[in-house]
């Protein structure tokens, strides 16, 4: 028995597989475009804070959700993407270029950072990259000829095309347009060999070895590239804060950003973005939470870490993949509703049945 | 006939058990090659070394004339070697397709940066992926599990998922660690008639560890013994199994 579906590869590689895709996100690109008209200078704003979020999201989910490096130190990447930003504006570099080199610098941390921690997983190698955002945090407070230490950093302003952008909706776009590309790169990764390569890593060592993937070779590519993208939304962060501290960028920032990917969905980028939302909409939620709750319980500095970490453990046991998992899960219940169980039994009788023929 | 792969004198030790003890074997181009032997013989080391997973303490592996034991193990595949695991090593979280077109790695031809792209070259390069990769689906019957999570599928089909992964790596030799463990009489059937195809219609040396003594004598030319790490015997399937030494082997264990 042959099947059609094997004549167009040309149809296979393409980003959008079919027409109703492209039809919902041209949907959500004219929203998205269009939403500073009628929201609130402080919601266009969060939604550019979304963007930034989303931008590291996906960063960390190169490495955390599709190589399956988990890093607790990514705070890091984006502190040095922040502040690499901040310095090269100080000095005069010119806006978009500031940004990349404030990505190539975090990425090129990453790329060393990757090294040294190769023979490490799992538990050990969130501990490394824990300890490195440490030496980092310390760094940024002790280095004040380029950092300014706790007196602080005041970002100077972007300017493009001879204007000064100080408005919420000039920071949404620049960042939207940043998200789109840095999404389309990693999709372009992921249908080629190199994405490919992350994903055998992150299930077989040792299969993705037999199959010609260099571990070494790999794994630093993924922890450069993700740290790059990472330090990239730093750079935008920058913006977004206006004034930079080194204890901006803690284990709390570290865990919300691993918290994004494991809520989001890990494995996949639908998963960062959703996790930005997420976590974006996490602190309103957590201050109208502090209202409700008895004065005791509310005013203990410890309650987002607590909160955040309880997050991260329910989703961990109930909802391993994550919002995105439950998205498709809905997704398939509904359309295949009164056949599901039928169609999936179907199929395990006819592959045991099927003799040579 | 030519000489597909040769071993010398290959051995290695774990913390004093040898495992593989002084193995020197040759296999024809064209042939397939079977090791039979009791557990812990050493079977599944010798694969190990041959992919270079494990470095041999002495010995030599030479494959197509070429010295490959000091390769590092991700060159094993683009050198024409591609090898499926006893318990199976497939990338679980993954389509079946993705799995096969990981089958294609070790061929890549594009960088990071046109990856990023997905300039022309990257997208030809997948094109032709995709139409060797759909060869091997039709080859093995996997279209009804082409876009299925392999994690969900059944553990016979795996089996043939993996096999379709080492096929896709269009290998000139091929490696079998017990195909047919864990798989039923009529899968098994079809595993046979596959791996004499693999030879016949693709060209392929096979190389096979394999305890089902009736696929043995089924498919192989020639089959080599092992036992405690050492070769009892080599020869053909009739003559291997009628060997006072290795029958003494079986019972024994
Ligand atoms: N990585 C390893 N570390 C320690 N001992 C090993 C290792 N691999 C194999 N061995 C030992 O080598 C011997 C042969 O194992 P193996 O090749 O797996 O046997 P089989 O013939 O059943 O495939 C066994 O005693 C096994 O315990
Ligand atoms: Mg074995």
């Amino acid at each position: 028995m042959r099947f059609l579906f094997k004549t167009n590869y040309e149809q296979d590689v393409r980003l959008f597989q079919h027409g109703g895709q492209v039809f919902w996100y041209a949907v959500l690109a004219v929203l998205v475009l269009v939403a500073p008209l009628v929201l609130s200078d402080y919601l266009v704003g969060e939604a550019a804070f979304v963007f930034i979020l989303a931008i590291a999201g996906v960063g960390l989910m190169l490495l955390t959700g599709y190589t399956g490096l988990v890093s607790l130190g990514h705070a890091a990447f984006l502190g040095i993407g922040a502040y690499g930003e901040a310095y090269l504006l100080s000095k005069g570099v010119p806006f978009p270029i500031s940004m990349l080199l404030a990505a190539l610098i975090a990425g090129a941390t990453g790329f060393l950072i990757g090294l040294p921690t190769l023979r490490l997983s799992g538990v050990y190698l969130a501990i490394a990259t824990f300890g490195f955002a440490l030496i980092v945090s310390e760094i940024l407070a002790k280095w004040e000829s380029v950092t300014r230490g706790f007196n602080g950093f005041r970002v100077p302003r972007i300017v493009m095309f001879g204007e000064t952008l100080r408005q919420d909706w000039h920071l949404y776009y620049i960042s939207l347009a940043v998200l789109v590309v840095v999404i389309l790169g990693v999709l372009n990764l992921l249908r080629s060999p190199t994405g490919r390569a992350f994903i055998a890593i992150r299930d077989s060592e040792v299969a993705a070895q037999s199959l010609g993937v260099n571990l070494t070779v790999y794994k630093t590519l993924a922890f450069a590239l993700s740290a790059a993208i990472t330090g990239l939304a730093g750079a935008l962060y920058a913006h977004k804060l206006n004034f930079l501290s080194p204890d901006g960028f803690n284990i709390i920032l570290s865990i919300q950003l691993l918290l994004m990917i494991v809520v989001g969905g890990l494995g996949s980028l639908h998963g960062a973005v959703f996790g930005a939302l997420f976590v974006g909409a996490l602190p309103s939620v957590i201050g109208i939470l502090r209202g409700e709750l008895p004065r005791v319980i509310a005013e203990q500095p410890g309650l987002e870490p607590l909160i955040f970490g309880l997050i991260l453990v329910l989703t961990i046991i109930f909802e391993p993949y994550g919002i995105y998992g439950r998205w498709l899960k809905l997704k398939l219940y509904f359309q295949l509703f009164p056949l599901y169980r039928r169609a999936t039994f179907r199929r395990t009788k006819a592959f045991l049945k099927s003799g040579r023929r | 006939m030519t000489t597909m792969i040769e071993v010398e004198g290959l051995s290695v030790a774990f913390g004093g058990v040898r495992a593989v003890d002084q193995v020197s074997f040759g296999v024809e181009k064209g042939e397939i090659f079977s090791i039979i032997g009791p557990n812990g013989a050493g079977k599944t080391t010798v694969f190990n070394l041959i992919s270079r997973l494990y470095d041999a303490t002495a010995g030599r592996i030479v494959f197509e004339g070429r010295d490959i034991s000091r390769l590092s193990a991700d060159r094993i595949a683009a050198a024409g070697i591609a090898r499926t695991f006893q318990n199976i090593e497939l990338f679980e979280n993954a389509s079946v397709l993705k799995n096969l077109l990981l089958g294609r790695h070790a061929h890549r031809r594009t960088s990071v940066f046109s990856e990023l792209l997905f300039l022309p070259k990257v997208r030809r390069q997948e094109i032709e992926n995709r139409s060797i990769v759909e060869d091997v689906i039709d080859f093995l019957d996997l279209a009804h599990h082409r876009d299925a999570r392999v994690a969900g599928l059944p553990y016979g089909v795996r089996k043939v998922v993996e096999l379709g992964r080492a096929l896709a790596a269009t290998p000139r030799l091929l490696l079998l660690d017990e195909p047919s463990s864990g798989l039923n009489p009529e899968e098994t059937e079809d595993l046979s008639f596959w791996i004499r195809d693999i030879r016949d219609d693709l060209g392929i040396t096979v190389m096979m560890v394999e305890h089902d003594m009736g696929l043995v004598g089924r498919v192989s030319d020639r089959v080599l013994a092992l036992n405690e790490g050492k070769v009892l015997a080599v020869g053909t399937p009739s003559a291997v199994q009628s060997n006072p030494a290795v029958v003494e082997a079986y019972l024994g264990s």
